[in-house]
């Protein structure tokens, strides 16, 4: 492939929604109340669009006969490079809202500097994602403040979900080889860059939301290179399923 | 919040577009204010519905009783006078 570094680089912004948006969509019908089981759909939906974006993208730059599809389901767990933190389990309503605090803050900011990429189609996607993350953080980051400073036994939830999923947050602003090569050529977004503010941001939050910030300086790494915790194989079971038992099925 | 099981019960009244009204469009249950405002989009206006929302605590409406409905509604059923059905309109007024 040519253009493999940019296909890379794709594939590491993507395969974050994908893996997030399938967590996120496994809620449909188990969500706390009717309507926050409806707002997480509503995330899944909007983060499965951009996935879909980039995975067009990306097929293209491929320029064999793959798909959005095939690269969406047809890999094998090594081979997606999503982060350790979004492939994290539903363990109950903190940790789905912590995990998708601790992602979208991350978010958003990625997206501002990648609306600023050399590519444009890469910088039109994050325009158009950019009105929605907004929107994820703003949910989420409320979720926050209201279990961090809700009762007893909420803020002991939201503190033990922000507690066990912190060790995945500093992966997010490690660099890949494709990362290195897209940034030198002003295509894509220098990661290093964003995390003196992601934590501060983080902080605030947890301040507002009276929850402790956690100061371990032990982080868990790997994804960026395939090398996953033990919950994405699950993950990729039911996500891939169906196109394994019924090869090329469409509906 | 006085029962911490169960959140209040909130309307919710969404305009479609700019100019028009806000109209109601059902419930839904909330802990306060905002979550009421942020689980109306996401339960109302997820198919591009509305441009502004409005919601009120179900509680803070005060309704009519149906058992009085006799003496409330019934003794303007025969004044059609009422009805500006009497005048000739000109075809260019419109939305009468």
């Amino acid at each position: 492939m040519k253009n493999k570094n940019l296909y890379n680089y794709i594939l590491g912004i993507a395969d974050n929604s994908l893996i997030l948006g399938q967590r996120l969509g496994s809620l449909t019908g188990h969500g706390p109340s009717l309507e926050t089981d409806i707002a997480c759909t509503n995330m899944s939906l909007d983060l499965f669009g951009q996935v879909r974006s980039y995975y067009q993208y990306a097929a293209k730059i491929a320029g064999d006969n793959r798909t959005e599809d095939d690269i969406a389901m047809l890999r094998k767990e090594r081979e997606y490079v999503n982060v350790l933190l979004v492939e994290q389990p539903n363990t109950d309503f903190a940790y789905t809202m912590a995990r998708q605090f601790l992602f979208d803050v991350y978010h958003l900011s990625f997206l501002q500097e990648l609306q600023k990429s050399k590519d444009l189609t890469l910088s039109a996607i994050a325009n158009k994602s950019i009105k929605e993350v907004s929107y994820h953080l703003r949910f989420s980051s409320d979720w926050i403040k209201r279990l961090g400073d809700g009762t007893a036994v909420s803020h002991q939830k939201m503190q033990d979900a922000i507690d066990g999923l912190w060790t995945y947050t500093d992966e997010l602003f490690h660099q890949t080889e494709a990362d290195k090569a897209m940034v030198a050529e002003g295509i894509g977004v220098d990661v290093t860059l964003l995390k003196e503010a992601y934590y501060e941001k983080v902080k605030a939050i947890l301040d507002e939301s009276t929850l402790q910030t956690p100061e371990s300086k032990w982080f868990q790494k790997g994804g960026k290179e395939g090398v996953h915790t033990e919950h994405l194989g699950y993950l990729l079971a039911e996500l891939q399923y169906m196109q394994r038992a019924y090869p090329n099925m469409e509906w | 919040m006085s029962d911490k099981k169960n959140w209040p019960l909130w309307e919710v009244f969404v305009r479609s577009k700019n100019g028009l009204e806000h109209r109601h469009c059902g419930s839904l249950h909330a802990a306060d204010e905002e979550m009421a405002l942020e689980n109306a989009r996401d339960v109302y206006t997820r198919r591009s519905e509305g441009v502004s929302i409005w919601v009120v605590e179900s509680k803070n409406i005060t309704a009519s009783n149906p058992e009085n409905n006799g003496e409330m509604f019934e003794p303007a059923h025969d004044k059609v006078y009422r009805h500006p059905t009497f005048y000739d309109l000109p075809d260019e007024v419109k939305h009468m």
